[in-house]
Protein backbone atom coordinates (compact mmCIF):
# COMPACT_ATOMS: atom_id res chain seq x y z
CA UNK A 1 0.00 0.00 0.00
CA UNK A 2 2.75 2.52 1.13
CA UNK A 3 4.73 1.08 -1.99
CA UNK A 4 1.84 2.33 -4.50
CA UNK A 5 1.31 5.40 -2.84
CA UNK A 6 5.13 6.15 -2.67
CA UNK A 7 5.02 5.86 -6.59
CA UNK A 8 1.98 7.83 -7.31
CA UNK A 9 3.62 10.47 -5.40
CA UNK A 10 7.18 10.24 -7.32
CA UNK A 11 4.90 9.60 -10.75
CA UNK A 12 2.79 13.02 -9.84
CA UNK A 13 5.75 15.06 -8.72
CA UNK A 14 7.95 13.95 -12.08
CA UNK A 15 4.47 14.88 -14.31
CA UNK A 16 4.63 18.24 -12.70
CA UNK A 17 8.31 18.68 -12.86
CA UNK A 18 8.21 17.92 -16.52
CA UNK A 19 5.63 19.65 -17.32
CA UNK A 20 7.00 23.06 -15.96
CA UNK A 21 10.51 22.04 -17.47
CA UNK A 22 8.57 22.02 -20.67
CA UNK A 23 7.57 25.44 -20.46
CA UNK A 24 10.94 27.24 -19.05
CA UNK A 25 13.52 25.01 -21.34
CA UNK A 26 14.54 27.20 -23.81
CA UNK A 27 15.23 24.43 -26.35
CA UNK A 28 12.46 23.70 -28.40
CA UNK A 29 13.67 20.17 -29.47
CA UNK A 30 13.76 19.97 -25.53
CA UNK A 31 10.84 20.65 -24.64
CA UNK A 32 9.06 18.38 -27.53
CA UNK A 33 11.29 15.70 -26.18
CA UNK A 34 10.18 16.32 -22.51
CA UNK A 35 6.56 16.18 -23.44
CA UNK A 36 6.93 12.70 -25.29
CA UNK A 37 8.46 11.57 -22.20
CA UNK A 38 5.95 13.26 -20.18
CA UNK A 39 3.37 11.31 -22.25
CA UNK A 40 4.91 8.31 -20.98
CA UNK A 41 4.45 9.21 -17.49
CA UNK A 42 0.72 10.14 -17.90
CA UNK A 43 -0.29 6.83 -19.50
CA UNK A 44 1.16 5.10 -16.58
CA UNK A 45 -1.12 7.53 -14.40
CA UNK A 46 -4.23 6.18 -16.09
CA UNK A 47 -3.37 2.68 -15.67
CA UNK A 48 -3.39 4.14 -11.56
CA UNK A 49 -6.65 5.78 -12.17
CA UNK A 50 -8.47 1.89 -13.72
CA UNK A 51 -7.98 3.32 -17.39
CA UNK A 52 -6.04 1.32 -19.37
CA UNK A 53 -7.56 2.04 -22.37
CA UNK A 54 -6.92 5.69 -22.17
CA UNK A 55 -3.32 4.93 -21.18
CA UNK A 56 -3.07 3.01 -24.57
CA UNK A 57 -4.52 6.01 -26.30
CA UNK A 58 -2.56 8.72 -24.56
CA UNK A 59 0.56 6.43 -24.65
CA UNK A 60 0.19 6.20 -28.95
CA UNK A 61 -1.42 9.13 -29.80
CA UNK A 62 -1.04 11.70 -27.11
CA UNK A 63 2.46 11.44 -26.39
CA UNK A 64 3.69 9.37 -29.60
CA UNK A 65 2.48 10.58 -32.24
CA UNK A 66 1.74 14.10 -30.74
CA UNK A 67 5.28 14.25 -29.92
CA UNK A 68 6.79 13.40 -33.75
CA UNK A 69 4.09 15.83 -35.45
CA UNK A 70 5.66 18.41 -33.14
CA UNK A 71 9.14 17.54 -34.00
CA UNK A 72 8.35 18.22 -38.13
CA UNK A 73 7.79 21.64 -37.13
CA UNK A 74 10.68 22.19 -34.52
CA UNK A 75 12.74 24.18 -36.87
CA UNK A 76 9.83 26.63 -37.43
CA UNK A 77 10.36 27.42 -33.94
CA UNK A 78 13.66 29.13 -35.30
CA UNK A 79 12.66 30.80 -38.36
CA UNK A 80 9.67 32.36 -36.47
CA UNK A 81 12.43 34.10 -34.41
CA UNK A 82 10.31 37.67 -34.81
CA UNK A 83 7.81 36.03 -32.61
CA UNK A 84 10.53 36.83 -29.81
CA UNK A 85 8.95 39.44 -27.62
CA UNK A 86 8.70 38.43 -24.07
CA UNK A 87 6.18 39.88 -22.33
CA UNK A 88 6.67 42.40 -19.15
CA UNK A 89 7.38 40.78 -15.51
CA UNK A 90 4.05 42.50 -14.42
CA UNK A 91 1.98 40.86 -16.98
CA UNK A 92 3.92 37.52 -16.67
CA UNK A 93 2.71 38.09 -13.06
CA UNK A 94 -0.68 38.50 -13.62
CA UNK A 95 -1.05 35.45 -16.04
CA UNK A 96 0.64 33.44 -12.87
CA UNK A 97 -1.64 34.53 -10.89
CA UNK A 98 -4.85 33.50 -12.82
CA UNK A 99 -3.62 30.04 -14.47
CA UNK A 100 -2.81 29.53 -10.70
CA UNK A 101 -6.65 30.45 -9.97
CA UNK A 102 -7.92 28.34 -12.77
CA UNK A 103 -5.64 24.95 -11.04
CA UNK A 104 -7.09 26.25 -7.87
CA UNK A 105 -10.66 25.96 -8.73
CA UNK A 106 -9.76 22.78 -10.79
CA UNK A 107 -7.87 21.29 -7.71
CA UNK A 108 -10.71 22.26 -5.01
CA UNK A 109 -13.66 20.40 -7.51
CA UNK A 110 -11.39 17.36 -7.29
CA UNK A 111 -10.59 17.70 -3.52
CA UNK A 112 -14.54 18.24 -2.67
CA UNK A 113 -16.39 16.11 -5.16
CA UNK A 114 -20.33 16.17 -4.89
CA UNK A 115 -21.91 13.58 -2.43
CA UNK A 116 -22.78 10.97 -4.79
CA UNK A 117 -20.22 10.50 -8.09
CA UNK A 118 -22.47 10.52 -11.03
CA UNK A 119 -21.72 7.38 -13.37
CA UNK A 120 -23.48 5.53 -15.60
CA UNK A 121 -21.63 2.30 -15.21
CA UNK A 122 -24.92 0.30 -14.03
CA UNK A 123 -26.07 1.40 -17.35
CA UNK A 124 -23.09 0.62 -19.44
CA UNK A 125 -23.29 -2.92 -17.41
CA UNK A 126 -26.61 -3.64 -17.78
CA UNK A 127 -26.99 -3.57 -21.39
CA UNK A 128 -23.36 -5.35 -22.34
CA UNK A 129 -24.64 -8.31 -22.85
CA UNK A 130 -26.78 -7.57 -26.21
CA UNK A 131 -23.54 -5.56 -27.30
CA UNK A 132 -21.58 -8.87 -27.49
CA UNK A 133 -18.69 -7.37 -26.70
CA UNK A 134 -16.96 -7.64 -23.10
CA UNK A 135 -15.04 -4.07 -23.06
CA UNK A 136 -17.45 -1.40 -21.91
CA UNK A 137 -15.29 1.16 -23.14
CA UNK A 138 -15.58 -0.78 -27.07
CA UNK A 139 -19.30 -0.74 -26.16
CA UNK A 140 -19.16 2.96 -25.22
CA UNK A 141 -17.66 3.74 -28.36
CA UNK A 142 -19.51 1.67 -30.61
CA UNK A 143 -22.93 0.76 -29.47
CA UNK A 144 -23.96 3.52 -26.73
CA UNK A 145 -22.31 5.93 -28.55
CA UNK A 146 -21.60 4.98 -31.81
CA UNK A 147 -22.66 8.28 -33.38
CA UNK A 148 -19.98 10.12 -31.75
CA UNK A 149 -17.36 7.82 -32.67
CA UNK A 150 -18.54 8.07 -36.41
CA UNK A 151 -18.16 11.68 -36.01
CA UNK A 152 -14.92 11.59 -34.29
CA UNK A 153 -13.46 9.64 -37.45
CA UNK A 154 -14.99 12.22 -39.73
CA UNK A 155 -13.26 15.30 -37.52
CA UNK A 156 -10.04 13.48 -38.30
CA UNK A 157 -10.77 13.13 -42.07
CA UNK A 158 -11.37 16.96 -42.07
CA UNK A 159 -8.32 17.92 -39.96
CA UNK A 160 -6.76 15.87 -42.82
CA UNK A 161 -8.49 18.05 -45.35
CA UNK A 162 -7.84 20.72 -43.63
CA UNK A 163 -3.34 19.79 -43.82
CA UNK A 164 -3.77 19.14 -47.63
CA UNK A 165 -5.75 22.14 -48.61
CA UNK A 166 -2.81 24.34 -46.97
CA UNK A 167 -0.62 22.89 -49.99
CA UNK A 168 1.05 24.92 -52.09
CA UNK A 169 -0.47 25.24 -55.73
CA UNK A 170 2.29 24.24 -57.32
CA UNK A 171 2.41 21.07 -55.59
CA UNK A 172 -0.99 20.13 -55.27
CA UNK A 173 -1.12 16.14 -55.99
CA UNK A 174 2.31 15.34 -55.18
CA UNK A 175 3.78 12.78 -52.60
CA UNK A 176 4.52 14.67 -49.06
CA UNK A 177 8.44 14.09 -49.03
CA UNK A 178 9.41 12.43 -45.53
CA UNK A 179 12.39 10.25 -45.93
CA UNK A 180 15.66 11.94 -45.45
CA UNK A 181 18.04 12.20 -48.13
CA UNK A 182 20.22 9.97 -46.68
CA UNK A 183 18.71 7.54 -44.63
CA UNK A 184 20.89 6.19 -41.66
CA UNK A 185 21.47 2.79 -41.37
CA UNK A 186 20.06 1.88 -38.49
CA UNK A 187 16.42 3.22 -39.01
CA UNK A 188 16.49 1.36 -42.15
CA UNK A 189 17.35 -2.23 -40.47
CA UNK A 190 14.65 -0.80 -37.90
CA UNK A 191 12.10 -0.55 -40.44
CA UNK A 192 13.21 -3.73 -42.08
CA UNK A 193 12.57 -5.45 -38.36
CA UNK A 194 10.03 -3.89 -36.46
CA UNK A 195 7.44 -2.94 -39.07
CA UNK A 196 6.56 -6.86 -39.71
CA UNK A 197 6.33 -7.01 -35.66
CA UNK A 198 4.22 -3.70 -35.39
CA UNK A 199 1.58 -4.76 -37.90
CA UNK A 200 1.14 -7.77 -35.85
CA UNK A 201 0.72 -6.07 -32.62
CA UNK A 202 -1.76 -3.16 -34.14
CA UNK A 203 -4.24 -5.54 -35.11
CA UNK A 204 -4.27 -7.93 -32.10
CA UNK A 205 -4.53 -4.87 -30.37
CA UNK A 206 -7.57 -3.78 -32.24
CA UNK A 207 -9.32 -7.10 -32.25
CA UNK A 208 -8.68 -7.68 -28.50
CA UNK A 209 -10.23 -4.40 -27.88
CA UNK A 210 -13.65 -5.91 -27.80
CA UNK A 211 -12.82 -7.81 -24.66
CA UNK A 212 -10.12 -5.99 -23.51
CA UNK A 213 -8.19 -2.99 -23.14
CA UNK A 214 -7.58 -1.72 -26.46
CA UNK A 215 -9.08 -0.91 -29.52
CA UNK A 216 -9.34 0.18 -33.70
CA UNK A 217 -7.66 3.80 -31.86
CA UNK A 218 -4.70 2.43 -30.75
CA UNK A 219 -3.99 -0.30 -33.21
CA UNK A 220 -4.75 2.49 -35.97
CA UNK A 221 -1.80 4.32 -34.35
CA UNK A 222 0.71 1.50 -34.62
CA UNK A 223 -0.27 0.61 -37.65
CA UNK A 224 0.31 4.22 -38.83
CA UNK A 225 3.93 4.47 -37.02
CA UNK A 226 4.68 1.69 -38.91
CA UNK A 227 4.00 2.65 -41.93
CA UNK A 228 5.91 6.36 -40.95
CA UNK A 229 8.53 3.93 -40.24
CA UNK A 230 8.43 2.83 -43.60
CA UNK A 231 7.86 5.91 -45.30
CA UNK A 232 11.10 8.13 -43.39
CA UNK A 233 13.02 4.79 -44.24
CA UNK A 234 12.78 5.28 -48.10
CA UNK A 235 11.37 1.71 -48.57
CA UNK A 236 8.65 3.04 -49.61
CA UNK A 237 7.80 6.31 -50.70
CA UNK A 238 4.35 8.46 -49.50
CA UNK A 239 1.46 8.34 -51.81
CA UNK A 240 0.87 11.12 -53.72
CA UNK A 241 -2.56 12.79 -52.71
CA UNK A 242 -3.60 12.33 -55.48
CA UNK A 243 -3.31 8.58 -55.26
CA UNK A 244 -7.14 7.19 -56.01
CA UNK A 245 -6.26 3.89 -53.55
CA UNK A 246 -4.96 6.39 -50.57
CA UNK A 247 -8.70 8.08 -51.12
CA UNK A 248 -10.66 4.63 -51.10
CA UNK A 249 -8.49 3.56 -47.72
CA UNK A 250 -9.26 7.06 -46.24
CA UNK A 251 -13.07 6.79 -46.52
CA UNK A 252 -13.62 3.25 -46.27
CA UNK A 253 -14.43 3.07 -42.35
CA UNK A 254 -16.53 6.21 -42.42
CA UNK A 255 -18.32 4.67 -45.54
CA UNK A 256 -19.40 1.26 -43.57
CA UNK A 257 -19.67 2.88 -40.50
CA UNK A 258 -22.61 5.31 -42.36
CA UNK A 259 -24.09 2.25 -44.53
CA UNK A 260 -24.56 -0.04 -41.08
CA UNK A 261 -26.00 3.01 -39.50
CA UNK A 262 -28.69 3.77 -42.95
CA UNK A 263 -29.34 0.34 -43.14
CA UNK A 264 -29.73 0.38 -38.91
CA UNK A 265 -33.21 2.51 -39.98
CA UNK A 266 -34.50 -0.35 -41.64
CA UNK A 267 -33.80 -3.56 -39.76
CA UNK A 268 -33.51 -2.24 -36.21
CA UNK A 269 -36.00 1.08 -36.30
CA UNK A 270 -32.92 3.53 -35.93
CA UNK A 271 -29.72 5.16 -37.21
CA UNK A 272 -26.47 3.10 -35.59
CA UNK A 273 -29.19 0.22 -34.31
CA UNK A 274 -28.06 -2.50 -34.13
CA UNK A 275 -30.15 -5.93 -34.90
CA UNK A 276 -30.49 -8.31 -32.38
CA UNK A 277 -28.04 -10.85 -32.09
CA UNK A 278 -25.75 -9.21 -35.14
CA UNK A 279 -24.01 -6.02 -33.00
CA UNK A 280 -21.18 -8.35 -32.37
CA UNK A 281 -20.28 -9.44 -36.27
CA UNK A 282 -21.56 -5.39 -37.18
CA UNK A 283 -19.05 -3.76 -34.99
CA UNK A 284 -16.15 -5.95 -36.08
CA UNK A 285 -16.70 -4.76 -39.46
CA UNK A 286 -17.17 -1.80 -38.78
CA UNK A 287 -13.79 -1.74 -36.61
CA UNK A 288 -12.04 -3.25 -39.56
CA UNK A 289 -12.69 -0.45 -42.18
CA UNK A 290 -11.96 1.66 -39.36
CA UNK A 291 -8.67 0.34 -38.66
CA UNK A 292 -7.58 1.00 -42.01
CA UNK A 293 -8.99 4.30 -42.32
CA UNK A 294 -7.85 5.87 -39.39
CA UNK A 295 -4.17 4.31 -40.20
CA UNK A 296 -4.31 6.19 -43.17
CA UNK A 297 -5.42 9.35 -41.70
CA UNK A 298 -2.91 9.28 -38.84
CA UNK A 299 -0.20 8.39 -41.11
CA UNK A 300 -0.85 11.10 -43.75
CA UNK A 301 -1.44 13.60 -40.55
CA UNK A 302 1.69 12.55 -39.46
CA UNK A 303 3.39 12.86 -43.20
CA UNK A 304 1.86 16.19 -43.22
CA UNK A 305 0.94 17.93 -47.00
CA UNK A 306 3.92 18.45 -49.66
CA UNK A 307 5.89 21.13 -49.54
CA UNK A 308 6.59 23.87 -51.90
CA UNK A 309 9.17 22.36 -54.48
CA UNK A 310 7.68 19.28 -54.79
CA UNK A 311 5.76 18.28 -57.84
CA UNK A 312 3.37 15.89 -58.98
CA UNK B 1 -16.52 9.23 -2.26
CA UNK B 2 -17.83 11.48 0.58
CA UNK B 3 -16.28 15.17 1.64
CA UNK B 4 -12.27 15.87 1.65
CA UNK B 5 -11.06 12.11 1.28
CA UNK B 6 -7.70 12.21 -0.02
CA UNK B 7 -6.90 9.26 -2.44
CA UNK B 8 -5.09 7.59 -5.38
CA UNK B 9 -8.04 9.64 -7.48
CA UNK B 10 -7.78 12.91 -5.63
CA UNK B 11 -3.99 12.86 -6.04
CA UNK B 12 -3.90 12.75 -10.21
CA UNK B 13 -6.73 14.44 -10.11
CA UNK B 14 -4.73 17.43 -8.32
CA UNK B 15 -2.01 16.88 -10.61
CA UNK B 16 -4.37 17.07 -13.71
CA UNK B 17 -5.21 20.59 -11.98
CA UNK B 18 -1.81 21.87 -11.61
CA UNK B 19 -1.10 20.33 -15.63
CA UNK B 20 -3.77 22.54 -16.67
CA UNK B 21 -2.61 25.99 -14.74
CA UNK B 22 0.96 25.47 -15.80
CA UNK B 23 -0.14 24.47 -19.54
CA UNK B 24 -2.36 27.93 -19.25
CA UNK B 25 0.78 29.76 -18.32
CA UNK B 26 2.48 28.51 -21.24
CA UNK B 27 -0.15 29.01 -24.04
CA UNK B 28 0.06 32.67 -22.89
CA UNK B 29 3.03 33.78 -22.01
CA UNK B 30 5.22 31.88 -24.62
CA UNK B 31 5.53 33.72 -27.85
CA UNK B 32 6.57 31.25 -30.47
CA UNK B 33 3.75 29.06 -31.86
CA UNK B 34 5.24 25.84 -31.71
CA UNK B 35 5.81 25.81 -28.18
CA UNK B 36 2.20 27.41 -27.61
CA UNK B 37 0.76 24.38 -29.19
CA UNK B 38 3.13 21.81 -26.98
CA UNK B 39 1.51 24.39 -23.64
CA UNK B 40 -2.27 24.01 -25.26
CA UNK B 41 -1.50 19.75 -25.42
CA UNK B 42 -0.34 20.12 -21.97
CA UNK B 43 -3.94 21.75 -21.29
CA UNK B 44 -5.66 19.25 -22.74
CA UNK B 45 -3.54 15.80 -21.07
CA UNK B 46 -4.57 17.98 -17.37
CA UNK B 47 -8.29 18.65 -18.51
CA UNK B 48 -8.55 14.85 -19.25
CA UNK B 49 -6.56 13.89 -16.56
CA UNK B 50 -9.41 15.34 -14.15
CA UNK B 51 -11.86 13.85 -16.30
CA UNK B 52 -10.40 10.67 -15.94
CA UNK B 53 -10.77 10.96 -12.27
CA UNK B 54 -14.43 11.71 -12.24
CA UNK B 55 -14.41 8.44 -13.96
CA UNK B 56 -12.79 6.58 -11.18
CA UNK B 57 -14.51 7.91 -8.91
CA UNK B 58 -18.03 6.59 -10.82
CA UNK B 59 -16.66 2.99 -10.45
CA UNK B 60 -19.65 0.53 -9.92
CA UNK B 61 -21.01 -2.30 -11.30
CA UNK B 62 -17.67 -4.29 -11.25
CA UNK B 63 -15.69 -1.80 -13.78
CA UNK B 64 -12.49 0.27 -12.66
CA UNK B 65 -14.28 3.43 -13.74
CA UNK B 66 -17.28 4.70 -15.59
CA UNK B 67 -16.46 3.71 -18.75
CA UNK B 68 -18.61 6.25 -20.74
CA UNK B 69 -16.10 9.28 -19.99
CA UNK B 70 -13.35 7.19 -20.19
CA UNK B 71 -14.12 6.67 -24.02
CA UNK B 72 -15.53 10.09 -24.19
CA UNK B 73 -11.17 11.38 -23.22
CA UNK B 74 -10.05 8.51 -25.99
CA UNK B 75 -12.04 10.40 -28.55
CA UNK B 76 -10.91 13.54 -27.01
CA UNK B 77 -6.98 12.59 -27.02
CA UNK B 78 -7.73 11.58 -30.87
CA UNK B 79 -9.45 14.72 -31.68
CA UNK B 80 -6.41 16.52 -30.09
CA UNK B 81 -4.09 14.75 -32.11
CA UNK B 82 -5.88 15.67 -35.17
CA UNK B 83 -6.46 19.73 -34.35
CA UNK B 84 -2.61 19.93 -33.25
CA UNK B 85 -1.63 18.21 -36.94
CA UNK B 86 -3.65 21.18 -38.62
CA UNK B 87 -2.45 23.53 -35.86
CA UNK B 88 1.22 22.49 -36.85
CA UNK B 89 0.46 23.18 -40.67
CA UNK B 90 -0.87 25.94 -40.00
CA UNK B 91 1.83 27.77 -38.50
CA UNK B 92 4.74 25.23 -41.05
CA UNK B 93 2.95 27.28 -43.73
CA UNK B 94 2.75 30.65 -42.05
CA UNK B 95 6.19 30.39 -41.60
CA UNK B 96 7.12 29.25 -45.13
CA UNK B 97 4.78 32.50 -45.94
CA UNK B 98 6.70 34.91 -44.23
CA UNK B 99 10.11 33.88 -45.20
CA UNK B 100 8.87 34.07 -49.18
CA UNK B 101 7.13 37.20 -48.51
CA UNK B 102 10.14 38.63 -45.98
CA UNK B 103 7.63 41.07 -44.91
CA UNK B 104 3.75 40.96 -43.23
CA UNK B 105 3.12 38.49 -40.16
CA UNK B 106 6.62 38.60 -39.27
CA UNK B 107 8.13 42.19 -39.15
CA UNK B 108 11.60 41.34 -38.02
CA UNK B 109 14.33 39.47 -40.25
CA UNK B 110 13.77 36.27 -40.70
CA UNK B 111 16.68 33.38 -41.16
CA UNK B 112 17.34 32.04 -44.57
CA UNK B 113 15.42 28.84 -45.05
CA UNK B 114 18.47 26.24 -44.87
CA UNK B 115 18.69 26.65 -41.36
CA UNK B 116 14.82 25.89 -40.16
CA UNK B 117 16.35 22.48 -39.24
CA UNK B 118 13.24 21.00 -41.10
CA UNK B 119 13.70 18.06 -43.34
CA UNK B 120 12.96 18.81 -46.79
CA UNK B 121 12.33 22.64 -46.73
CA UNK B 122 16.42 23.35 -47.32
CA UNK B 123 15.58 23.60 -51.17
CA UNK B 124 11.74 25.04 -50.73
CA UNK B 125 12.59 28.91 -51.52
CA UNK B 126 11.31 29.41 -54.75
Amino acid sequence: MTETAFFDALLVVTMIGLAIWMIVVRDVFAAIVGFMAFGLLLSLGWLRIEAPDVGLTEIAVGGGATGVMLLRARGLARAGDAMNSVPSVPFRILVGVLAGAVALFLGALVVFPPAVAPTLAPLAAEHLASTGVGNPITAVLMAYRAFDTFLETVVVLLALIGVWSLTPDGAWGARPRVASADVPAPLLLLAQWLVPLGIVIGIYITWVGADEPGGKFQGATILAAMWMLVMMAGLRPAPALSSRRLRIALVVGPAIFIAIGVSGFHFAGAFLAYPDGLAKPLILAIEAGLLISIAAMLGMLLAGPPLEGDRP
Amino acid sequence: MTGATFDTATLYGLCGAALVGIGLFGLVLDPKPIRKILAFNLVGAGVFLVFGVIARRGAAAGFGGDPVPQALVITGIVVAFSATALAVTLVQRLSSAATDAGQPGQAAPVPPKGETGTPGQGDAAS
